[in-house]
Order: C-alpha cells, then structure tokens, then sequence
C-alpha cells in the first residue's frame, strides 16, 4: 500500500489507481465471465436438475447417470477446467467462462434437484389427471413451486462466480486475474493492492445487490 | 394431447373465468414486466456472448481438440511417476488439514469478539464483521500467490493461503453459532459468581462446540479441493504436478491425476459425512439425556 498524504490525497490517489480505467474494464469483463458463465451453467442445470429427481424420474439408472456427471461437474476444480479449455481454445475469456459454466451447472443441478424433490407433488397429479405429458406437468405443475428458490440459489451462485472468475485470468482464462498474477509477479505491491481493493469492492457491492434481491424475492414468496 | 381434451362448456369457461379473474387475465402490467425481466436477463447475456469474443467456429475447433485430449486421456497411467503423485496428495491434505486448524484456533477467538452477544459494542461487532468479510471477498489462490512472496515457493505458503481465506468463513459462521445459542446456561453462571470468562468457557462453549466442529469438518472437506489447485501458482501440493503435465501435454497423467483427487475427494467426504452425523446424533443424544 502507498502513502496517503492528506496534503496531497487527490494525487496521491490518481498515482495509486494510475490504471484504473483499465482495471476497470478488467473487472467488467470479469463480472461478464461470471455472469455469462452462471447463465450457461444454471439454463443447463435446470433442464438436468428434473431428471436427477426421483419424484419426477423413476428410471434409476438414468438418474444415477445425470447426478454422477452432475458430481464430476462439481468435483473438479473450476480451475482445472480452466487449464483444459485454455489449452483446447486458446487464451482469452471464453475458456473461463466455460469453466465457470461447467462447475456452475454442478453444483446448481444438484441444488436444484433438492429443491425439486421436496416439492408438493399434489399439483403434479392434478396436471397428469388432465392429461397433460411429462413436460407438462414439469412446466405448470413444478417450476412454478420452485422457480423462487431456484432464482435464489442462482443468485447465491453468481456471487460465489464472481470470485471464481477473478481468479481464472492465472492461468490465462480472461478477466482481471491475468493483471493481478503480472503485478504480483513484479513485486509491484502498490498496484496489487489496488487492484485487490477494486476486486473487494465490486464482490461487496454484488453481494450487498444479490442480498437485497433475494429478500425482496423471499418477500414477494411471502405475500403471496 | 391438448386438442383431443373436451373444450369447456361455454357456461363452465365463464363461470370459471368469473371466478379467477387473474389467472385468465393477468394485469398488463405485470406480463410488462416479467417480459422485460426475461429480455434483460437474455440480453445481458447475449451481450456478454458477443463482448467476450464468442464465435462458433472458435468452439468447434476447440471442442474438436478436446476430443483429441479427452481420447489420448485413455487409459489414465502415472507413468513411472506414481510416488510423486502420491506424495503430492499428501501434502495436499496436509495442506488442508494443517490450514483448517490453523484458521479454527484463530478465528475461534476472533469469533467471540464478533459475536454480539458476547461484546455488546456495536462498533466492534461492525469492524470485525467487515474485517472478515474483506478477508472472505478474497480467492485461496489469491491469497496463495501472496503467501508466495512473502514466505517463498512451497506448502508453507498454501497453509497460510487456506486458513487466511477460512479466517473469514470461520468468524462469521462460528459467531453466528454463539449469537444463536440459549442464554440460560449463562445466566447460570452468572448466578453462581462466575466471571465472564467463566460465563463464556462454562455457559457458552459446551454449547457451541458440536456446531463448530462439525462446520470444521466440513470445511476441512471443501478446502482438500481448494488445496488441489493452489499447487498451479506453486504453493505445494497435486496441483503443482497436474499443471506440469497439462503444459507438458501428457494427457494419460493429467487424467491419473484427476481420477486420484475425485477418488480422494469422494473418500474424504465419505467419511467426514459419517463422522459429522455421530457428532450431531451425539450431541443430541446428550441433551436427551438431561
């Protein structure tokens, strides 16, 4: 950390965060990484999560297939696929975002399976009494049960991305990451500590806005 | 399916309709914006798409690699070099054990001090709290490449780096169990004499500790997974040999040596399972007991 003048506070400032406009762009990216990345993941989760419930699946074997996957998704290190997509497609963003989709899709599959196997599966009988298919009942009997708690999660998630990500530019993934390692690399203390700061300062603030939309959410699920 | 159902009856459909005017007509306003909502979400996320550089043909051909890789993957072998590996993961979970240890015995106190209804002052409680949220908002491997310059290549660093990282998780999850837990036995105490180091040793800890060890555990099981990456930024372990032989493209050991942390990874969590379901089922049995 540089010294602060008090004197000198504005420039002393601007000589700390010299780069900020392009650390800021980083960090955009960044964010972008995550959050394309927890889109990718969830959407696919989503669609696999129904068949790894076994209220909804009475094929055991199919559902042993998707939950083992869904475990292997969630077991290697996001990082490690990082290494593999990078040497697979090259440097840039869309080996992390990649990454962060395959783990995400893991760990949100098996969240949301537990969801949806403590669901009320009154609906359920009633939509399969009119004769509706299996997609169907999924669509107007279950996902409207679970779909608050699956936003929730999701939100939880892209929190956790949000970090996750900042760290995939060390292996050439995207994002800020790559600066940091360079800066740390160099001994340059005054711009990792700004930069950690930058980094710190963005994970509170996307954990201060996820925070308050899922209460307003949890809020919403209550009025009703 | 649905075109062969019977239609309703007119008189049914109205009667119907007259009762549950929102769920045939729901007010434009919110379809607006549930409509909105939905473009925004896919929006941003077509944005990023474009913004990032995605092209199908960059995927293509990088899926086609990683079918090569995935096929030269088979059969997975450690060479001549299993007593490395082997090695390797020891070190990582005592990486993992020695950095959860590390970061209980610290953050147990710290803890205390957070808690609010141990330290009544509302400042204190606020600066520890965000004191260990800014220690959280940080990665492991973050925290590793910093340990690296300051104590050098090695485990000693990635000890440091996990329970650095675990500080932060440990002081909130550990002074929300204290927050949570039954004044009485305090107030017992308090009855007797006892002095407030007394009161927190006798009135709160016995309470606490099955829920502190427990969350121990379980953090001893998520960080052998952090502990297997921090090895690629040098700070010892498995990890350091996986990125060896990714960059040196011997894909039958990367597959080895991903097949040897899953299996760990599933035997750690195997066994911590149990032994955190006879600790609760413990401690439950002992305040039946009472």
């Amino acid at each position: 950390m540089p010294k602060l003048r008090l004197t000198h506070f504005s420039t002393d400032l601007a000589e700390w965060f010299w780069n900020w406009d392009g650390w800021l762009w980083l960090l955009a990216e960044t964010l972008l990484v995550a959050y394309v990345g927890t889109f990718l993941g969830a959407t696919v989760g989503f669609i696999l999560s129904f068949f790894a419930s076994a209220n909804l699946v009475k094929n055991a074997v199919a559902r042993a297939v998707v939950r083992r996957s869904l475990e292997f998704c969630r077991t290697v290190p996001g990082i490690v696929f990082a290494l593999l997509f990078v040497y697979a497609l090259g440097l840039g963003p869309i080996p992390g975002v990649l990454a962060v989709a395959i783990h995400t899709l893991g760990a949100l599959g098996k969240q949301y399976a537990e969801v949806v196997e403590n669901i009320d599966m009154k609906p359920v009988d009633g939509v399969r009494a009119t004769g509706a298919t299996w997609v169907e009942q999924v669509r107007f009997a279950v996902v409207p049960q679970v779909l608050s708690n699956f936003v929730s999660y999701t939100l939880l998630r892209f929190e956790i991305n949000v970090r996750e990500a900042s760290v995939m530019g060390f292996v050439g993934a995207g994002g800020i990451g790559k600066e940091l390692l360079s800066s740390i690399r160099q001994f340059d203390y005054s711009d990792v500590s700004a930069i950690l700061l930058m980094i710190i300062v963005t994970v509170f603030v996307i954990d201060l806005l996820t925070e308050r939309l899922r209460h307003r959410l949890l809020g919403i699920e209550r009025h009703r | 399916m649905m075109s062969q159902a019977p239609l309703l009856a007119d008189t049914d459909r109205a009667r119907l309709t007259h009762a549950y005017p929102a769920v045939f007509k729901p007010s434009l306003l919110k379809r607006i914006q549930t409509v909105t909502i939905i473009v925004a979400i896919v929006g941003l996320f077509l944005f990023g798409m474009v913004w990032l550089g995605f092209s199908f043909e960059k995927l293509a051909t990088g899926i086609s690699r990683l079918g090569v890789i995935l096929g030269l993957m088979f059969p997975p072998s450690p060479g001549a070099l299993l007593h490395l590996y082997l090695k390797g993961l020891a070190e990582t979970l005592a990486i993992a054990f020695l950095g959860t240890m590390l970061a209980a015995i610290l953050a147990f106190p710290l803890a205390f001090i957070a808690a609010k209804n141990v330290v009544g002052q509302r400042v204190v409680h606020f600066l520890s709290r965000r004191f260990l949220d800014t220690i959280r908002g940080v990665d492991t491997l973050i925290w590793a490449l910093i340990f690296i310059n300051v104590v050098g290549l090695g485990p000693f660093a990635g000890i440091l780096a996990v329970a650095m990282s675990d500080i932060g998780s440990f002081g909130k999850l550990f002074s929300e169990a204290i927050e949570t837990a039954d004044t009485k036995p305090v107030d017992g105490v308090t009855a007797t004499g006892g002095s407030e180091l007394h009161q927190i040793r006798f009135g709160i800890v016995p309470q606490v500790l099955p829920v502190i060890l427990s969350q121990v555990l379980y953090y001893f099981e998520s960080n052998t997974r952090s502990a297997t990456v921090i090895g690629i930024v040098g700070a010892g372990g498995i990890g350091l040999y996986l990125s060896n032989e990714i960059n040196q493209q011997n894909w039958d050991h990367v597959s080895f040596i991903i097949l040897m942390i899953l299996f760990t990874v599933a035997a750690i969590d195997f066994v911590s399972a149990r032994l955190r379901r006879s600790m609760i089922a413990g401690s439950q049995g002992r305040s039946e007991r009472k």
